[in-house]
């Protein structure tokens, strides 16, 4: 039912009305505009409403109408691909309807009524069966590289009393019908309704077992997430949060990726649009944009949108997730998301407890990233949201509300740095300050498809890595001089790890995917240069020498000499490695050497 | 509602005034207050319900005897009146001219708070700007339709630079340049003194372009709340040039910091609740309403390229003003007054300085082909040559090896030859890059990984690191 009332009051996005029936969550329509919201607080006869919209130009005295039905977004075949606001409305319809600025007000389904998709219904399902909320109705070949499957609406059980033949449908054609167990009968559509902060039902959680892989070394080989993980990707401006979360939706082996532009910029949207179509999945070879779907609510949208653009994202994600597949959502940035919450909870009078956040802050945060997670579905298959979250602490600060109580819930915290950034080391993802709760998981899936000794050389070069770093730190005080070969040999060797295996640059052809294979051979040769370097150093080689081995320039290159479909050559680096280090040993070794041998001994 | 005055203001303090039994005042709507001397000041709602009606004025609120303050809602949001004559002249904030000549008449007026672009419409700008500065163009490449800040400190040469970046920037085709064609200016000047304002005249009328700028002043000695206004008024106005003219339009923005401190008195007259240093949380989002109206759009020839002046308080990079704006525009031109004081001009420091629109703008074809791995070059080098230096403070610089001296070298010859530049000094691009490869070449080739072995055989010069 809708209730009728008008406006008292308008202050920004916060709008006070005269509505006494109507519930907290239903949505209100304002003004002669029809401006949506929806209502946040009850006081008395008093609705407090979040507007989604600018509120310029209402005055008080305009009508307001409460819907009777939260927020809530549209599933069904027809929304991969495209490019939805924070309330799911496809912005190229609204580019067509209303040129290049949007306008307030305008109601546009997310999905095209007219359009027809060949529906194909489940073989096993015969009519008379019962079936329960979640079940398999049918599909829908979306596009050549998804087939939709066609779900029975969460809340339904009962007896199937029909279902189409095979052939094509609107999304509001009746494809079926059930009776429920009180004799209601329920009609099904290729499409459904979801309110976007219940989370939608599913059997049990499930422990996730599968690394995702995502083609960028520092993620995959050094922090790992699994499929059905929680992530965050905090850093300064600048530092690459947003090429990071391209990179993932861009590489990673997830079959649905959902990007959620989230109070950003409105050329990054731009950008994943134009590149998207024309980039290819690596493993399917088909176009990226089939697999991906967009939510975007840039920085100039206004505010409450931004805020309701992360739980439509999350509900789509949710929606595919049930039909079996494993989607990535990807979050950029959660700040922008818990700065809205910021804003209206001061504008509602709410008690500021840090830096202007609400109370509530680490809850609303930890109820949406538990949201992610592997799950048993309804009709019993397995499907996984793995959740990415982008995090802009103000001054590039870790010690911030959100920042820490994001970092309380992930389980892969990928902390970007400002000096590597500045230094142009990308990804700028801080070694020391970076954890993965995966790694032993993720060994496993490595042990079993690329190598039985993954853990221990990513532990080795992670420890050569922080070794470093202490080395560093005594170098600073007393110079170079005071270390010994050893020392200065393990320092040369996290650069060349550095340099030759950390650093991947998002814009290089043949390295801004790297297969787990090739990040496998990067990282043993890495390994076994230094392995082999010691080696030699023991047997009397001045470091010095060992340092002005071209191989060692040469080593930072491989990654871009050879792409991951090109990794012969990588291999024939690997053996070329053999008989330059022979020829040194057999050198130092050898009793004539005894000269050069003292002499590159140092105290 | 019509244009009744009401003269029922029941408080008045830092920038707002309430009205009491004002009925149905729409938010938003533009206000004009009569005081008791007969003058007019504007003002725009900002919260309204039947009680108490919130005005913000631009004039302030000093001065108001509210037994004797008459208040017209004229019904209508902020809106600017738009012509092609508005090139060549001087408005104040609100758009009223201050240059002593009549006023813009039009048919054609707009909302000054704009309307989103839907990020749909937008084309992603990739047109390579030559500024004829060398860290910029080699290492922080601007290009079309771009918001590229400028972050700063008191007394640093951020307004020179700005007006050199005015004098020099051309577009390159097929490696030459081209004039300015359809070239519009809009300068957006807010809180600046009154020999900051003149500079940058004089700058412009010395280039010849200023019959093709429009200028929004507020200097030091005006009404700060005006400085809220000031650049949607001014954006529209270049929205104007730019889409409907069809126009190339560089907006110069100064000083941002001195619009965000406005918006924090009003913030705080209106009790709004802090974020950091004061300033509301919503300065994000306030500051984003700005950036984020440059860009190109599909389908429309112009641009509107944003050059915003962000002074850092103290120098911090982290303070809210320059942090929350890094974290809207595309990059940022980093001056430093360490640079400045050994006489690096302009001191543009560049490993924090950054352009993200650079790598679609660069490479074959657009600049030169080893353009991008130059660039990355450079950074890491002097990175690295950083690393020496505060080393090299500490132990000595005798203590340092051959090859950390080479790093020594390097980073003197890149800010004395690179960075250092003239003020009427307009470098090309291939001339930037082939500096770039004079300094590179004082390094042994091995630390240079970030080029590829080819460009290494075709440039590195052997002579220079002998
Ligand atoms: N992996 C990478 N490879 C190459 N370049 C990178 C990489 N990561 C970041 N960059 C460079 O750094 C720039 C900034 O990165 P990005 O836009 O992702 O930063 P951000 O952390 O999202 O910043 P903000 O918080 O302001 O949005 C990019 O435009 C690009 O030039
Ligand atoms: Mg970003």
């Amino acid at each position: 039912m809708s209730g009728q009332g008008s406006i008292l009051d308008i202050q920004g996005p916060i709008v006070v009305a005269q509505l006494p029936n109507a519930r907290t969550g239903e949505q209100v329509k304002l003004g002669k505009l029809g401006l949506m919201g929806e209502v946040i607080a009850r006081e008395d006869a008093r609705a407090v409403v979040q507007v989604y919209e600018n509120t310029e130009g209402l005055r008080p005295g305009e009508p307001a109408t409460a819907m009777g039905e939260p927020l809530s977004v549209e599933l069904g075949p027809g929304i991969l691909g495209g490019i939805f606001d924070g309330l799911q409305r496809p912005l190229e319809s609204m580019l067509e309807q209303t040129g290049e600025r949007i306008e307030r007000g305008l109601v546009i389904p997310a999905i095209d009524r007219a359009k027809k998709w060949p529906f194909v219904p489940q073989a096993e399902l015969k009519v008379g069966a019962r079936i329960g909320g979640g079940a398999i109705l049918g599909s829908v070949q979306e596009n050549a590289t998804i087939t939709h499957h066609i779900l029975v609406p969460p809340e339904i059980a009962g007896e199937l009393i029909d279902l189409v033949a095979a052939g094509d449908y609107t999304v509001d054609d009746v494809v079926g019908r059930v009776r429920d167990r009180q004799g209601h009968i329920h009609k099904l559509h290729l499409s459904s309704r979801w309110p976007v902060r219940l989370p939608r039902p599913f059997n049990k959680r499930d422990h996730a077992v599968q690394p995702l892989i995502t083609g960028q070394r520092i993620m995959d080989t050094f922090f790992p997430l699994l499929k059905g993980g929680k992530g965050a990707i905090p850093g300064p401006f600048g530092a690459g949060k947003t090429v990071l979360q391209q990179q993932i939706a861009r590489w990673s082996d997830a079959q649905i990726v959902i990007y959620v532009g989230c109070g950003e910029r409105g050329n990054e949207l731009t950008e994943v649009l134009d590149t998207f179509p024309q980039l290819t999945d690596p493993r399917s070879g088909r176009p990226l944009m089939e697999r991906t779907l967009l939510v975007a609510n840039t920085s100039n949208m206004p505010v409450v949108a931004r805020e309701v653009s992360v739980y439509v994202g999350m509900t789509l994600a949710e929606y595919f997730r049930d039909q079996g597949f494993d989607v990535v959502m990807v979050a950029d940035s959660t700040s922008r998301w818990a700065e809205a919450l910021r804003e209206v909870a001061g504008r509602l009078g709410q008690m500021p407890v840090e830096e202007g956040y609400p109370a509530y802050l680490g809850s609303t945060l930890a109820a949406f990233y538990e949201r992610a997670g592997r799950v048993e579905t309804l009709s019993g298959g397995h499907g996984s949201v793995t959740l990415i979250g982008a995090v802009s602490p103000p001054g590039g600060d870790f010690s911030e509300p959100v920042t820490s109580h994001t970092k309380d819930i992930i389980q892969t915290f990928w902390a970007l740095s400002k000096d590597l950034a500045d230094a142009r080391h990308y990804p700028a993802v801080d070694w020391l300050e970076s954890f993965s709760l995966f790694v032993d998981t993720a060994a496993r899936w490595w042990h079993e498809n690329v190598s039985e000794d993954w853990l221990q050389l990513r532990n080795k070069s992670l420890r050569l890595l922080t070794e470093a770093e202490e080395l560093n730190r005594i170098v600073n005080l007393v110079g170079v001089e005071a270390l010994s070969s050893q020392q200065r040999w393990t320092l040369e060797s996290a650069r060349l790890i550095r340099e030759g295996l950390l650093q991947q640059s998002a814009l290089e052809a043949k390295d801004s995917f790297c297969s787990p294979e090739k990040q496998y051979l990067l990282l043993s040769l890495m390994i076994d240069i230094y392995n082999r370097g010691a080696e030699i150093l023991k047997l009397g080689m001045p470091v010095q020498e060992l340092l002005r081995l071209p191989l060692l320039a040469k080593a930072r290159r491989w990654k871009i000499a050879y792409a991951s479909d090109e990794l012969e050559g990588l291999k024939q680096e690997a053996r070329d490695i053999v008989p330059l280090f022979d020829a040194l040993r057999a050198e130092y070794a050898s009793p004539t050497s005894q000269r050069s041998k003292s002499e590159g001994t140092e105290s | 509602m019509s244009s009744l005055e009401y003269s029922s203001a029941a408080w008045a303090r830092g920038g707002l005034l309430a009205m009491r039994k004002v009925p149905e005042a729409a938010l938003g709507d533009r206000v004009v207050v009569r005081d008791h001397q007969g003058r007019q000041r504007s003002g725009q709602v900002i919260r309204t319900s039947a009680e108490l009606v919130l005005v913000q004025i631009f004039e302030g609120t000093d001065n108001l005897d509210l037994e004797r303050t008459w208040v017209r809602f004229l019904d209508k949001p902020f809106e600017l009146a738009l012509a092609p004559e508005v090139l060549g002249r001087v408005f104040n904030g609100v758009g009223q001219p201050r240059d002593g000549r009549p006023p813009i008449v039009s048919k054609l007026s707009r909302n000054v708070n704009g309307a989103s672009i839907n990020p749909a419409a937008r084309a992603y700008p990739r047109e390579f700007i030559q500024t004829g500065i060398s860290t910029i163009d080699g290492m922080n490449t601007l290009v079309r339709g771009q918001k590229l800040p400028v972050f700063s400190g008191s007394g640093l040469p951020h307004n020179r630079l700005a007006a050199q970046i005015v004098r020099q920037a051309k577009l390159l085709h097929a490696g030459k340049t081209e004039s300015h064609g359809d070239f519009a200016l809009v300068f957006a000047a807010m809180g600046v003194s009154h020999s900051d304002a003149r500079f940058f005249e004089e700058s412009f009328e010395e280039s010849g372009v200023l019959g093709q700028v429009a200028t929004f002043i507020n200097l030091a000695d005006d009404p700060p709340i005006e400085r809220l206004i000031l650049p949607r008024v001014a954006l529209t106005c270049a929205e104007y040039l730019a889409f409907d003219l069809d126009m190339h339009v560089l907006v110069v923005m100064t000083d941002m910091t001195y619009y965000a401190e406005a918006l924090r008195e009003i913030a705080t007259g209106k009790g709004d609740v802090p974020a950091r240093k004061g300033f509301p949380g919503y300065l994000y989002s306030d500051l984003a309403e700005i950036y984020e109206r440059a860009g190109r759009i599909r389908g429309k020839a112009g641009s509107i390229t944003l050059i915003p002046v962000v002074s850092m308080p103290s120098d911090d990079i982290t303070h809210p003003v320059p942090d929350l704006t890094g974290y809207i525009t595309e990059g940022q031109i980093v001056l430093s007054r360490e640079l400045a004081a050994a006489n690096v001009q302009p001191p543009v420091a560049v490993l924090p300085s950054l352009s993200r629109l650079m790598k679609d703008g660069i490479g074959e074809g657009m600049t030169r082909e080893d353009h991008a791995r130059v660039a990355s070059q450079l950074f890491a080098s002097y990175a690295k040559a950083q690393e020496v230096r505060s080393l090299a403070a500490i132990i000595g610089a005798e203590e340092l090896s051959e090859e950390d001296n080479r790093y020594l070298q390097f980073a003197e010859a890149f800010e004395n030859r690179f960075v250092s530049q003239g003020e009427r000094e307009d470098r090309t691009i291939f001339q930037t890059l082939d500096l770039a490869w004079e300094v590179l070449s004082l390094l042994p080739k091995e630390a240079l990984t970030r080029l590829s072995e080819k460009d290494l055989d075709a440039r590195y010069q052997q002579a220079v690191s002998e």
